[in-house]
């Protein structure tokens, strides 16, 4: 019972152990991104299912309702969506970049064109 | 009015400034609205940092909205030492900036490297004064991405390479913070950081024992110190700093070098002592023991590598690292003369590496590179920039009468009051090897003869020797009239003792 009773956790720890490993073994810069996106995702996940108060309902005031779940970690992770997407955005801008100055995106390529000049 | 609200505008100020930057389209005017901002902001924090000494923590209710559920922002007199070191080493670097980014950012993106610098300063500013958990996070995550856009801007290829690993670094540090948050959230239902530490010490829901020894809040901490760690770059999480400092701008790297990681200290020391500090978590959690050998082993290991360095300013990088491991080495002592004697270093450490990044800067301004077959001899030529080198050089060195020795003392003092004799020694063969390191960067830049068909060169402008040799004297200042730091660095550690005892 444990197990299943637990099951918002085990969900996250599979997402951000997925989109870490991606984010730590993809040689492309495009699917590094995509696990590190992953990986902040598993921790908005966790922050809103911690918030659901179990029979409890949406946090709107209404007469004869007594048990809601907490709103404040859907607030707080609206903001570290908006962070998320911003560092995202400058990712791939980046990336945009390195493929200009360096004409590819995989990882050991650039290195070795770096240890070439 | 701007009495009280001080504490809020040291950090509006800025970020209201950074738009207007971007509004103005021209680098030069970019730059005047910049400076402006810079110097408001570091007249505030003088203000704040007298009324801090004389009168105590400041408190202030962002929006009107009291504590614990409204964001706090509240100047202790740790945050005032750090505070001091990010808004003076901004007026400094500030009109240093305005020729060196001319010559290394291009023409159309020199109104928004303005504007990035001032969101990062609105940043840092906003991690050392906030008491609210997850509003640190929103400040750590707007200097964080400034920062990596501003390293992206320097004139190497590589400097996209190393914003992008700093980046993915950075935001994996971020959200490891962000993680830790949301478990300490958890357990207390607060985000106040005094509230925290008071709900930290109260009964577990399930009975047995306190809050702070469940797992779960020992796994906050562990998450949060590694990702704090990130930012710190303690080795081995120091990976990303070597090549950002080395290939940004060269306002960014003596701006960066000095204030970022020295920030993400104080957090860092915000978390164990503020948050977990009614629960005596250098007791209870191992952290001396494991902030003490990394510090260490980063501290010589990273000296040994800035030896062999082909580029001046990725020795100087490394060095950074090994003087990070000092600061840390101060904070695993987990006594009151360990912590201040790191206090002390951090302040000290930022006015020598800014000393020692902006001489750089003057050194691209006239060759373009800090390569060392490029920089060979320039010394000659460049008296008043070799002299802030030198001057530099030696506060890291820890030469007696300059900064770097008041707080290489302190550390050593406090080391052997625990009668760590081993850890003292190592110690000093990692200061042995500084002088190695600087020993090789002087004489590379003023004993070696200038090549033959190497073009000559001149002294830097004006603009840019002035503050680096005003930085360079500060190091000479502060280690002449030491009383005045130290003592700050004592009330800092005090500061920060009196919430834990």
């Amino acid at each position: 019972m444990e197990f299943f009773g637990l099951f918002n956790y085990w969900v996250f720890i599979f997402l951000m152990m997925a989109g870490f490993y991606l984010l730590l073994s993809a040689r492309n810069l495009v699917k590094k991104i995509v696990g590190l996106n992953l990986f902040q995702t598993s921790v908005f996940v966790f922050y809103v299912s911690a918030g659901k108060v179990t029979g409890g309902t949406v946090p709107i005031q209404q007469e004869g309702i007594t048990s809601y779940s907490n709103p404040l970690p859907h607030v707080l992770i609206l903001t570290a969506i908006v962070v998320g997407v911003a560092s995202t955005a400058l990712g791939l801008s980046l990336i945009l970049k390195i493929k200009d100055t360096y004409g590819t995106m995989e990882e050991d390529e650039i290195d070795s064109l770096d240890v070439a000049t | 009015m701007i009495e009280q609200h001080a504490i809020a505008l040291v950090v509006v100020v800025p970020l209201l400034a950074a738009p207007l930057c971007v509004l103005t389209g021209r680098g030069r005017w970019a730059w005047t609205v910049a400076t402006a901002a810079v110097w408001s902001s570091f007249a505030l924090a003088l203000h704040l940092v007298q009324r801090v000494l004389s009168e105590g923590p400041i408190t202030y209710a962002m929006g009107g909205w009291q504590p614990p559920v409204g964001i706090e922002f509240r100047l202790d007199a740790a945050g005032a030492l750090v505070m001091l070191v990010i808004t003076g080493i901004a007026t400094i670097v500030a009109p240093y900036a305005r020729k060196s980014v001319e010559r290394e950012v291009d023409d159309f993106r020199q109104h928004r490297f303005y504007a990035c610098l001032l969101l990062c300063l609105c940043g840092l500013l906003g991690m050392t004064i906030t008491a609210d958990a997850f509003n640190l996070f929103v400040f750590l995550e707007i200097s964080s991405l400034s920062t990596y856009a501003l390293v992206a801007m320097g004139r190497d290829r590589r400097a996209f390479t190393a914003a992008f690993r700093y980046l993915l670094i950075g935001t994996v540090g971020a959200t490891f913070y962000l993680l830790g948050i949301g478990f300490l959230y958890i357990l207390t239902g607060t985000l106040n950081m005094a509230d925290m530490a008071e709900r930290l010490v109260q009964p577990a829901w399930d009975g047995e024992g306190l809050v702070h020894q469940t797992r779960t809040a020992r796994a906050a901490f562990a998450f949060l110190t590694v990702g704090l760690s990130m930012k710190i770059a303690i080795w081995p999480l120091h990976l990303w700093l070597p090549n950002v400092y080395a290939y940004a701008p060269s306002a960014v790297s003596a701006f960066l070098s000095a204030t970022a990681t020295k920030v993400a200290v104080l957090v860092l020391l915000r978390m164990f002592y503020t948050v977990d500090g009614l629960a005596a978590p250098f007791s209870t959690l191992p952290v001396a023991d494991t902030l003490v050998p990394l510090a260490i082993i980063g501290a010589l290991g990273t000296s040994i590598l800035a030896i062999y360095q082909d580029d001046l300013k990725r020795a100087l990088a490394y060095s950074s690292v090994a003087q990070v491991g000092y600061i840390v080495l101060g904070i695993g002592l987990a006594s009151t003369a360990g912590l201040s004697a790191s206090l002390l270093h951090l302040f000290n450490h930022a006015l020598m590496k800014g000393a020692l990044f902006c001489a750089m800067g003057c050194i691209v301004y006239r060759v373009g590179s800090t390569r060392i077959n490029a920089v060979r001899g320039v010394g000659r030529s460049m008296p008043w920039t070799t002299a802030a080198l030198l001057l530099g050089g030696l506060s890291l060195i820890g030469v007696p009468l300059t900064a770097g020795f008041t707080s290489k003392w302190a550390l050593v003092s406090a080391i052997l009051e625990q009668e760590r004799w081993f850890t003292a020694a190592l110690m000093l063969v990692s200061s042995l090897l500084a002088i190695i390191y600087v020993g090789r960067i002087i004489g590379i830049v003023l004993l070696s003869k200038r090549p033959r068909g190497a073009p000559q060169v001149g002294e830097a402008p004006a603009w840019m020797v002035a503050p680096t040799l005003v930085l360079a004297l500060l190091n000479l200042y502060f280690g002449i009239a030491s009383d005045t730091s130290s003592e700050l660095a004592l009330r800092a550690a005090q500061a920060l003792e009196e919430v834990a005892r």
